[in-house]
């Protein structure tokens, strides 16, 4: 079963440069999964209750008590560019 | 033939959980930049988001305030999209099976009252907090931008309203009402100026009595309900100008600018955002059973408009008893007062009023301050048994604002006291009325007119401080 897949517009979504060779590559590979995902959609699923989660579980939650936070050097210490105490990115938006 | 606005409101309503959505970071709004952070919210690989139960309770009390029907089953999903304050690089929503859905809210304006549809609440983490640098803080102009991750996390509600609203008007109304529905639910601080109550805007135009939708924009940066109402104000008046020449109104997302009073197109450096929603695999569902459901809703507080149908019952007009509703405070002092004694509408009259303009004018704060319950119940009896003039009564509600001690003490000190005792003020009438022989024959013959020159010579020779109503019976009867 043929899968129509845009990989340049899936790496860009996934901000990630790719050669041309690489896409190719990718694309396959793509293609391969979402066969065999369509093979498994042709699967008679009526009355079948959908699967968001495979586990038998629900509400796994948490007490709402503050735990322990990072050191505020140790975190800025990971960021390609800081300012002070605050992360620096680039900006954001164009010119309208 | 005239064009329609079609307005839907996005509210985003930051919970005051103890910690955040996922994690236990603080979720409190004013540490230094970037001390509420842990693995789980800044994303950081391998680490696992667990769910705050308190923030799941809590979204089911904004839904249940809002009539909304819980669902009994209800998944996190993870809407993808890259932006600089948020971590991941994705958000944990809610998308097709959220929390809570079909609900509404009912809004008062001077048109009367208006079904607003609620057509989900549902939950969400909050992202970091940029500030922009460089050209007045707009981010179309910055050279860069600095982030906050501190609120990154932060639980977060999305209540989104249908299309129902059909001005600007009703559109600040509907916010006004829904803060105060929160604000009473007391899950949220709903502080617009610090974030934690935010809202978009979707309007669109059609041809009066047309049912089909016109083509929609969606406004943002509105950082208070007057610029909502302005931004969707300016964006009727620029639609309408577009469509009256003939020309398209574009689907795109438009930025409020408060100084300049506009809105103006935001054209992100990303293509259009394909968010890529898919089930968040880290989470399983969240199951609301009957119990559940039925504990949270018996233990809702009363809401804005509740008690405003209650105040309406104890004898307030509708747009008094709408604005005491809508805040606590008020609701609280107008409540003891009138267990204390207090006529309603004289105590509902002096909250809106004198009230109103002593906070604006001075820090007076009802919650902490002189003027309470028992302080209006003593003023509204001094008023009805004629102790204390109208006029008399706000000088006295000045002086107890003050902290010049109770309306008793305040009206004695400043001399405010009236005479209504017939003994006392039967020589200053007799005084008056001999002095006016024309006028009592003027009264005599009919012309009841007259009564009102005579009560003024009596207040003058009085200072002011005889009780019209005595005075009005005691001239009468010696007349008469």
């Amino acid at each position: 079963m043929p899968v129509d897949i845009d990989i340049a517009k899936v790496a860009r979504l996934a901000r990630l440069a790719l050669n041309d060779e690489e896409l190719a590559g990718y694309r396959q590979q793509c293609e391969v999964i979402l066969e065999h995902a369509a093979l498994v959609q042709t699967l008679p699923t009526e009355g079948v209750t959908p699967t968001s989660h495979p586990l038998p579980r629900t509400n796994a939650f948490r007490e709402d008590v503050i735990t322990e936070c990072l050191d505020r050097e140790e975190v800025l210490a990971q960021a390609p560019e800081r300012d002070g105490d605050y992360f620096l990115v680039p900006r954001i938006l164009d010119e309208p | 033939m005239g064009y329609e606005p079609v307005i839907g409101i996005e509210t985003h309503v930051e919970l005051t959980t103890n910690s955040k959505m996922f994690c236990g970071c603080p979720a409190d709004f004013g540490a230094p930049p970037n001390t509420n952070t842990c693995p789980v919210c800044l994303g950081l690989p391998g680490a696992l988001p667990v769910v705050n139960g308190t923030a799941v309770e809590y979204a089911m009390i904004i839904g249940l305030g809002l009539n909304c029907e819980v669902a009994p089953r209800s998944i996190f999903a993870r809407k993808n999209y890259f932006y600089p304050d948020m971590p991941k690089n994705y958000q944990i929503s809610q998308y097709d099976q959220p929390l809570c859905v079909n609900g509404h809210l009912d809004v008062e304006t001077g048109a009367g009252t208006h079904r607003i549809g609620i057509t989900r609440v549902h939950m969400e983490e909050d992202t970091g907090k940029s500030t922009h640098v460089g050209e007045g803080g707009r981010i179309q102009a910055a050279s860069h931008s600095l982030i906050d991750f501190n609120r990154a996390g932060v639980p977060l509600m999305e209540i989104v309203s249908e299309p129902d609203i059909r001005s600007a008007e009703q559109a600040r109304a509907f916010v006004t009402e829904l803060r105060a529905a929160v604000l009473r639910l007391g899950v949220s601080d709903a502080k617009l100026e610090e974030g934690s109550m935010r809202f978009d805007g979707n309007i669109s135009l059609r041809l009066e009595g047309s049912e089909a939708f016109g083509t929609k924009v969606e406004v943002k940066n509105m950082n208070s309900i007057r610029s909502l109402q302005r931004a969707l104000e300016y964006e009727i008046e620029r639609q309408t100008a577009l469509l009256e020449a003939g020309e398209p109104v574009v689907q795109e997302t438009r930025h409020w600018d408060e100084e300049a009073g506009t809105t103006s197109g935001m054209r992100s450096k990303e293509e259009a955002f394909d968010y890529r929603y898919f089930p968040e695999p880290d989470l399983v569902p969240v199951a609301v059973d009957h119990q559940w459901r039925a504990r949270v809703a018996d233990s809702l507080p009363e809401l804005p408009a509740q008690a405003r149908g209650r105040y309406i019952e104890m004898g307030l007009d509708g747009p008094v008893a709408t604005v005491i509703s809508r805040d606590i405070e008020y609701g609280s002092v107008f409540e003891a007062a009138v267990a204390a004694g207090g006529d309603p509408q004289t105590v509902a009259n002096w909250l809106t009023g004198e009230v109103t303009a002593l906070v604006r004018r001075t820090d007076l704060s009802l919650a902490a301050g002189p003027i309470d319950g028992a302080s209006l119940a003593e003023l509204s009896a001094m008023v009805s048994d004629g102790r204390l003039s109208a006029s008399a009564a706000k000088d006295v509600l000045a002086g107890v604002a003050a902290g010049e001690g109770p309306p008793a003490a305040v009206a004695e000190q400043r001399d405010l006291i009236q005479v209504s005792d017939t003994a006392a003020l039967e020589p200053v009438v007799d005084e008056v009325l001999a002095a006016n022989t024309d006028a009592i024959q003027k009264l005599r013959d009919g012309d009841d007119k007259v009564i009102g020159f005579l009560i003024g010579q009596v207040m003058r020779a009085t200072g002011g401080k005889a009780d019209p109503g005595a005075v009005t019976e005691l001239i009468r009867s010696k007349a008469g």
